[in-house]
């Protein structure tokens, strides 16, 4: 089975504080990693692979830094990856991305692409207008993938916890859930082991894109400001014996819905 | 006629029985050598390890740990037992080797050793004693393991039935040996006497006296039962000797054969964790196929005798705080289980299987990440059995397999872009200096700002609140002690003290190169630490930093002595203090004293030391990634060392590492003892009472 994941290098907001720069992030202050949703799927590409036999290709739209979390990935099992940069890429909203990807998948022959549930962003978008763009069937929040034999059983979260399980035509367009298997740690082994093989890059001339098709120019949704939450009164501790205490959060969680 | 026929000279059924005496010595060596043989396949076929540094070195550990059990005592009764068994062995290996010969030239002696001269005198002495008191060790040893049964000698269900059976048995093969041997002597001599009213010297007291005193009367009424006996001892005395030495290789009585070569080849440099492979570059390091062991061959084979020498004593996990607090490991069956894969791996007969996997095969992955490296179980082995390059091995193996616990694969990944497993901003490392702005710049040697030391601070001491207060009290101290010191502030990362022994071997030495460059780069003369894994890293870990690295402890207990610092009585005489030896302060640096010193410089404080103190410390369950790692535990180790401390009557626990200080206030809260038990550092400690 030949199989697409689509990847993206997001910074790494956990510990740091995070600063603003007009109406978005100061990226230059930022690390990056590879978003953690992509980095599931990019396992359960592997593991299907491993056991149906097959190919992984990881593709990311970014520019030069994203080339790390493309060898990051290789390193993990994937055995190509696609680099697709060009300056006209930059600030394309979900719609673009999607174009983009498009076009590149156009170029190849895939029974199977993946991409991760959402990413930095948070719009959760891509993989369902990938799907729409290729025609391809979708199914979102994927925690469980069967094989079968031109189609799959998947497993999807829904809410309260539930799963329900769905059958689906090859070729299609899943988004991954977290949680769907145990991702494998990628040492500095292996990153150092692919760290001089030649990854393709395409841009947007290479893909038979229209430049304004993508990009800030083409995008339809357009970002009007971005701002930190004030932080609130703080926390409300609790105190007394163990038992008064469960009793006052059982009564707290009961007065806002919470049971 | 001789009142006695020696074995040599004796025909059973007209079948002269020196027949016998040559065969069973032929067929028990011949058996026993090819046993070796296929015992020694594995040793060749591991991998390499260098242990031929130091002779001297190790041939003092022959002498203090193999020849004069110097570690058998810390568990008195089994111990003494066994230094009884064991130079009764000693005495009795010549006499039995003689044996051997003597059932084919019955008055072979060794010139000065016959019987009726001084040497032989003095020596049947010794071995008559000797003999007598391997005996008694042996019903004593039998009935503690078959009737009192210790519980360390318990095994869990998991791993199988217990081995008292083995034990018992080996006892009873022992004690045949000593009761034939003292038959085969008491049998001719009290015949000799009977006959011609020799009288021979036979030590009073001895299992062959007390034959002899009945064997006299016996050879009055009836001697040809005398004659019976003496040839039956002598042969059962001769199969069991062969019987034996080719049972020792079959379990855990190998170590009767190994010990010695086990404790020659133990480990000598201590802190230190073996390279993956020895005498390659980092570079070819980063080039290997594959790092770490995976299958039984990849171990090198020093750890495959390790696996052979196990007495099973059960001594490393009575000390293992993971087996203790109910994790998945212990060490015990580590070694048990490693050794009985080995040998079905590498059959008697029969061709050598193909290795299974290491982890899942042999091992599972949670007792391996269960470790903390503590030490205690290598302090403890009486045969230099070693475990934590184990660890790490194994380890390494499953890193470069990818099996890394989720919760460890953030804060790696972290170190590898930020040098500290928390995420922090490498850029607010020495954030913290600001905070001296009033009380006298901090230099931050960047190779152009020199200072004679540098204080090397590390990450959880850069970053976490509560362990800033530790690097704050240690540069009040540094300061009042008149040093000149700075830090290297952004340029520090990681020690990678964790880094290394949890098996990311390619992420410590990147830590470690940076590291050392930046501290060459500091021109500093000497480094000092308040973190024990910082400083075991720079003293063990880190190669030709050819510059002297302490930490604070000893660096406050020699100003306390040259009077540069000085300190006030104790602020509250009512609180009874303790002291809990970090691991890689005590155990795996021989720290034990400089902070105990200082402590009690304090005037008037009430230091109170808990059972398991310096080289028996408790882990408090261990730092750096450690702290990321989820186990599975029925109980923290750091609330078991806070109760420790309570019951030597103390309520100030004072510990010299930040990652026991998190540890432990962690577990004085979750044993609700608030009220009863603070934590406190040294350094702390220290600062708050400098004049």
């Amino acid at each position: 089975m030949e199989i697409l994941v689509c990847v993206k290098n997001v910074p790494d907001t956990g510990e740091e504080e995070i600063e603003l720069d007009g109406n978005d992030l100061d990226y230059d202050e930022l690390t990056y990693v590879v978003n953690e949703w992509d980095n599931y799927a990019v396992e359960e590409a592997i593991q299907i692979a491993d056991k149906v036999g097959g190919n992984v290709t990881v593709i990311t739209v970014g520019n030069e830094d994203a080339d790390e979390v493309l060898r990051r990935e290789m390193a993990m099992g994937a055995g190509n990856a696609i680099h697709l940069e060009d300056e006209a890429f930059e600030k394309s909203d979900a719609k673009g991305v999607a174009t983009i990807l498009k076009a590149a998948v156009d170029k190849g022959k895939y029974d199977l692409i993946l991409t991760g549930a959402q990413a930095d962003a948070g719009y959760g978008a891509v993989g369902g207008m990938l799907a729409a763009m290729l025609d391809y069937p979708y199914a979102s929040l994927v925690n469980k993938i069967e094989v079968g034999s031109g189609k799959l059983t998947v497993g999807r979260e829904i809410e309260g916890g539930n799963t329900e399980m769905n059958e689906i035509e090859l070729p299609c367009v899943l988004s991954i859930q977290t949680g769907i298997n145990e991702p494998r740690y990628v040492g500095i082994k292996g990153i150092k082991q692919v760290s001089g093989v030649d990854i393709p890059k395409f841009a947007a001339s290479d893909l038979g894109l229209d430049e304004s098709s993508v990009g800030e120019e083409g995008a339809i949704v357009k970002r009007q400001d971005y701002f930190i939450p004030e932080a609130g009164e703080g926390a409300e501790m609790l105190e007394g014996s163990d038992d008064e205490i469960i009793a006052k959060l059982i009564e707290i969680l009961k007065a806002n819905g919470g049971l | 006629m001789e009142p006695i026929i020696a074995p040599a000279h004796y025909s059973f059924f007209g079948i002269p029985l020196v027949l016998l005496s040559i065969a069973i010595p032929l067929v028990g060596i011949g058996l026993w050598v090819y046993i070796m043989a296929k015992r020694v396949a594995p040793l060749v076929r591991a991998r390499n390890d260098e242990r031929m540094d130091n002779i001297p070195q190790r041939i003092y550990m022959v002498i203090k740990i193999w020849l004069l059990q110097w570690r058998q005592p810390r568990y008195m009764m089994a111990g003494v037992l066994h230094i009884v068994i064991f130079f009764g062995f000693l005495s009795l290996a010549l006499r039995s080797s003689l044996l051997v010969i003597i059932g084919v030239v019955p008055d072979f002696a060794l010139p000065g050793l016959a019987d009726d001269q001084i040497g032989g005198i003095i020596y049947n002495t010794i071995k008559d004693y000797a003999a007598t008191f391997v005996f008694f060790a042996c019903v004593i040893a039998a009935i503690r393991r078959g009737i009192f049964r210790p519980e360390r000698y318990e095994v869990p269900e998991r791993f199988g039935k217990n081995h008292n059976a083995e034990a018992v048995f080996v006892l009873m093969i022992i004690s045949t040996l000593m009761l034939s041997e003292s038959m085969f002597d008491a049998s001719a001599i009290a015949a000799a006497s009977v006959a011609h009213g020799e009288s021979h010297f036979v030590a009073p007291g001895t299992l062959a006296w007390f034959f002899n005193n009945i064997f006299v009367g016996t050879a009055e009424t009836a001697p040809a039962k005398l004659q019976t006996i003496h040839i039956a001892a002598y042969y059962v005395h001769d199969f069991t000797f062969f019987f034996f030495l080719c049972f020792l290789p079959l379990g855990k009585h190998f170590h009767v054969i190994t010990s010695l070569f086990n404790v020659f080849f133990m480990r000598i440099r201590k802190g230190n964790i073996k390279p993956p492979v020895y005498g390659l570059t980092d570079e070819e390091i980063e080039n290997l196929d594959s790092i770490g062991v995976k299958k039984l061959e990849d171990f090198t084979w020093k750890h495959i005798l390790d696996f052979y020498t196990c007495a099973d004593c059960g001594r490393c996990s009575d000390n293992c705080p993971a087996a203790t607090v109910g994790r998945p490991l212990s060490p015990r069956f580590i070694t048990i289980r490693g050794r009985d894969a080995i040998f079905k791996n590498y059959p008697l007969s029969g061709d050598i299987l193909k290795s299974p996997e290491v982890i899942g095969g042999v091992f599972e992955a949670d007792e391996i990440w269960s470790c903390t490296t503590c030490g205690a179980c290598e302090e403890e082995c009486p045969l230099g059995i070693e475990y934590i390059d184990k660890m790490v091995d194994m380890r390494r193996g499953m890193v470069d397999n990818g099996e890394v616990p989720q919760t460890l694969q953030k804060p790696l990944q972290q170190l590898s872009k930020k040098g500290n497993a928390w995420g922090k901003a490498p850029k607010k490392r020495d954030a913290w200096i600001k905070d001296f702005a009033e009380e006298g710049e901090i230099k931050v040697l960047d190779g152009e700002t020199t200072a004679d030391t540098l204080f090397f601070v590390d990450s959880i001491s850069s970053y976490d609140d509560r362990m800033l207060e530790i690097t704050k009290a240690t540069v009040r101290i540094l300061k009042k002690a008149g040093i000149d010191f700075g830090i290297l502030g952004q340029n520090e990362k990681d020690s990678g003290n964790e880094v290394l022994r949890f098996g990311e071997e390619l992420l410590y030495r990147e830590l470690r190169n940076h590291n050392i460059e930046m501290i060459k780069q500091s021109g500093a003369k000497r480094i000092v630490t308040a973190d024990p894994h910082a400083y075991n890293a720079l003293k063990n870990d880190y190669p030709d930093l050819g510059i002297p690295v302490e930490h604070i402890s000893e660096v406050v207990a020699r100003c306390i002595k040259t009077g540069a610092l000085r300190l006030n009585p104790v602020e509250d005489a009512s609180k009874v203090y303790t002291y809990h030896d970090p691991c890689y302060l005590g155990r795996h640096n021989a720290v034990y004293e400089a902070p105990r010193e200082a402590i009690t410089a304090i005037p008037n404080l009430r230091l109170s030391e808990m059972l398991r103190s310096r080289d028996r410390s408790f882990c408090c369950s261990g730092g750096g990634l450690m702290l990321f790692y989820e186990p599975e535990e029925e109980e923290r180790m750091g609330v078991l060392r806070v109760k420790m401390a309570a019951k030597a009557g103390a309520n100030v626990m004072v510990t010299a590492c930040p990652f026991c200080m998190v540890n432990m206030e962690d577990a004085i809260k979750v044993a609700n003892m608030e009220d009863k038990m603070v934590a406190i550092d040294f350094v702390e400690l220290i600062e708050r009472h400098l004049v």
